[in-house]
């Protein structure tokens, strides 16, 4: 690689943050008013920061907008979550499901489907399963967002990526109408990785035509807590 | 495909549109590829954008968020360097494209001898295909379309879906003959399952993955990449070390920021309410995804058009493509045309400036000023005014000897002398009725004018001048009937 011209990291970036005090220098003045903060807080914020919709309204949004995606959407109380499951799962044909830490263990049933909390395991074992059970930090009705706040021991990324199927839990609490409610409630956990599910995996890279699953999961199922 | 421009901005060919686009315009196929594609996103962005109560609020605060970070674009960058270094990631810095390929090929030597890649265009703008494959790494791109024109060894057309140039019947013959699948089908489910397939096996074994970045968060060091075939996953979360690469146009101050920008994007971009996929991540997280984790960040003379008070919006850009479908020019002639990474009306104001107007000149004029562009622009980039600015400065920019000789330049001086007196005016007028006559064609066009003049005609057909002006029907008319003059509907102002 000695053809490569020879690189100094700490010119470049001098050099670059140089560049862009000479050019805003020129056009705003060398001392400006306001400070970064101030001039933040200016930005005018008139979008909906809040929802319109009464209480079932917005679990009315998400359903619909889940269904627009393709997903499976499924309703029940939160004493029937495990026999919800279970039926899904069967009418799936799914035998061994890859859980998530934050699923509540009230949500396994005890019979049916084999259930296994990720014990570090290979990317190849986490292929092996048949799906992934989770549950979901926040849900964004008006864009049909489940956005999963992951952690290393428990709920790490990959989990929801390699099973070709994935079932979400969704508990009514966590149902927010707008996308600035969903990233409020995102702030506390701005610092870890967060995925926004919005549908299954897709493409319309040919002809525009939109076709549901290409690497991840190609199925995607929720279940709404009311 | 070598008949293609080159990507290079500091490349010394430099493409004319109108040469360039003349073969597109003949490749029916194209067009009609181009057309298809163009008008399906037009449509679910116009609905998608419409049942939004509040999406001219919302293009505000995206303007001002981004006019903002430019303002203040060396605090935010030092923060982010700053965030994203404590919380384990490694921040480079490059001047220009061969720094920035020169780092990323030195972080990427593995074993394999290969990367994955999710589709960005500041790797295209940057040619580190080319770089990587000099040294000796081969690059896997893993977004379904960057994957047709890799293997078509063909050229990006479009920001957001690059292969639209290219039909599914292309599309098979291609798969077909490259992943060896002689049974392959044509409908779009058995290509995508085609690609599904090939690059299952790269994601799992392949140590580096490269990708760009949609957003780069000051406030916590962040980076969010934006998707929708969940490739940009596989390659974020899998292998061992990650390496992005972004301009340093692609800060936002804050995670509160990203409330508007994913609101603006998907709908902008692919006329959805959300895209499948978005990815954030800080850092490195330990027993989570990469090991490492390596940005570098890209000047490649944005800090030029930050020096521009009347273009620095160009920086605005979030790259949706969303005026690339809405162009009546882009879409006659797709993004070929444009022998550049960035088509369209925004290729058309960004090129020439990242060229420091050494190149791509004849782009700001491969516009009809419509303002469709800035219609539908999320972050309101007023491109028709920027690239009648960028206009002035191809012009200016000619040597000064030389300017006032220029034919544009000459015609235009002599046009005010004639235009500026009334009876000039009217001589030309009639004198012009007697020297069109040899180019009047039997369908009553003028098709092709002489020597200077027939650049005009080039690209469009010519009325004659008629055979009365208004001028002198209106003193006719007066002369014939002193009263009717006077009637008010006769009277316009």
């Amino acid at each position: 690689m000695s053809d490569l011209p020879v690189h100094d990291p700490t010119s470049a970036r001098s050099e670059i943050l140089s560049r862009i005090r000479s050019a805003n220098g020129k056009i705003f003045g060398a001392d400006r008013e306001p400070t970064v903060d101030e001039s933040w807080h200016t930005i005018p914020r008139a979008y909906r920061r809040s929802g319109y919709l009464a209480d079932p309204g917005h679990v009315q949004l998400l359903t619909e907008r889940l269904v627009d995606y393709g997903a499976g959407v499924y309703q029940c109380q939160s004493v029937d979550v495990a026999a919800k499951v279970e039926d899904i799962l069967r009418s799936r044909s799914k035998q061994k499901i890859l859980v998530s830490s934050d699923v509540d263990s009230n949500w396994l049933s005890q019979d049916g489907p084999k259930f296994v909390y990720d014990d570090a395991f290979s990317y190849s074992e986490i292929e092996s399963c048949d799906g992934v059970l989770t549950g979901c930090t926040v849900a964004i009705a008006t864009t049909g967002t489940l956005a999963l706040c992951h952690t290393f021991d428990g709920s790490r990324r990959a989990l929801t990526l390699l099973p070709d199927y994935h079932l979400c839990i969704v508990r009514a609490s966590t149902i927010v109408e707008t996308v600035p409610e969903g990233f409020r409630a995102l702030e506390a956990h701005r610092l870890q990785p967060i995925t926004l599910i919005s549908g299954p995996s897709a493409t319309a890279d040919i002809e525009m035509t939109r076709i549901q699953g290409v690497h991840g999961p190609r199925v995607l199922d929720c279940v709404l807590v009311v | 495909m070598s008949t293609l421009p080159t990507h290079d901005f500091k490349d010394s060919r430099s493409p004319d549109f109108p040469a360039a686009a003349l073969p597109l315009l003949q490749d029916t196929q194209l067009r009609s590829n181009v057309r298809h594609a163009t008008g399906v996103i037009q449509a679910k962005r116009a609905h998608v954008v419409g049942e939004m109560p509040d999406w001219q609020a919302l293009r505000d605060a995206g303007q001002r968020i981004r006019a903002h970070t430019l303002e203040y674009l060396d605090f935010y960058l030092e923060q982010f360097e700053q965030r994203c270094s404590a919380a384990g990631g490694h921040v480079h810095w490059a001047l220009d494209a061969a720094e920035a390929n020169h780092i990323v090929i030195r972080l990427a030597q593995n074993s394999t001898g290969r990367v994955i890649k999710i589709k960005s265009m500041t790797t295209e703008e940057t040619g580190l295909n080319r770089a990587l494959e000099a040294a000796g790494i081969s690059p896997v791109e893993t977004d379904l379309a960057e994957l047709i024109v890799q293997l078509g060894h063909d050229k990006p057309s479009h920001i957001v879906v690059p292969a639209l140039h290219k039909n599914r019947h292309q599309v098979r013959e291609l798969f077909s003959r490259t992943m060896n699948l002689p049974d392959l089908g044509e409908r779009p489910e058995d290509l995508a399952e085609a690609a599904r397939l090939h690059l299952r096996r790269q994601f799992l074994s392949t140590p580096v993955a490269i990708s760009g970045a949609n957003f780069l968060i000051a406030e916590t060091g962040g980076v969010c990449i934006v998707e929708s075939e969940g490739n940009g996953r596989m390659c974020l979360t899998l292998p061992r070390k990650l390496i992005s690469i972004a301009g340093i146009d692609k800060i936002i101050p804050r995670f509160q920021d990203l409330e508007v920008m994913l609101q603006v994007l998907p709908r902008s971009a692919t006329g959805e309410r959300m895209n499948p996929y978005n990815s954030l991540w800080t850092g490195v997280h330990p027993g989570d995804g990469p090991e490492e984790f390596h940005i570098v960040l890209l000047d490649n003379r944005r800090t030029e058009v930050l020096r521009d008070p009347e273009a620095r919006e160009t920086l605005h850009c979030i790259r949706c493509g969303a005026c690339q479908n809405a162009c009546p020019v882009y879409r006659q002639t797709g993004g070929h045309a444009y022998g550049s990474v960035y088509a369209g009306p925004i290729g058309a104001i960004l090129t020439p400036q990242l060229a420091m107007m050494e190149r791509g000149q004849s782009l700001p004029y491969a516009s009809s000023l419509c303002g469709a562009c800035y219609e539908v622009c999320p972050v309101k980039i007023n491109i028709p005014e920027i690239l009648i600015h960028l206009r002035g400065r191809v012009v200016s920019g000619r040597p000064k000897a030389l300017r006032a000789l220029h034919p544009e330049a000459v015609v235009m001086r002599t046009m005010q002398w004639i235009f500026s007196n009334s009876t000039r005016f009217s001589l030309a007028q009639r004198s012009g009725r007697i020297a069109q006559r040899p180019w009047i064609r039997r369908s009553g066009w003028i098709e092709k004018l002489p020597s200077v003049l027939g650049g005009w005609t080039r690209t469009r057909d010519l009325r004659p001048l008629p055979a009365q002006s208004f001028r002198e029907w209106f003193h006719a008319r007066h002369r014939e009937s002193p009263l009717t003059s006077n009637r008010p509907e006769a009277h316009h102002e």
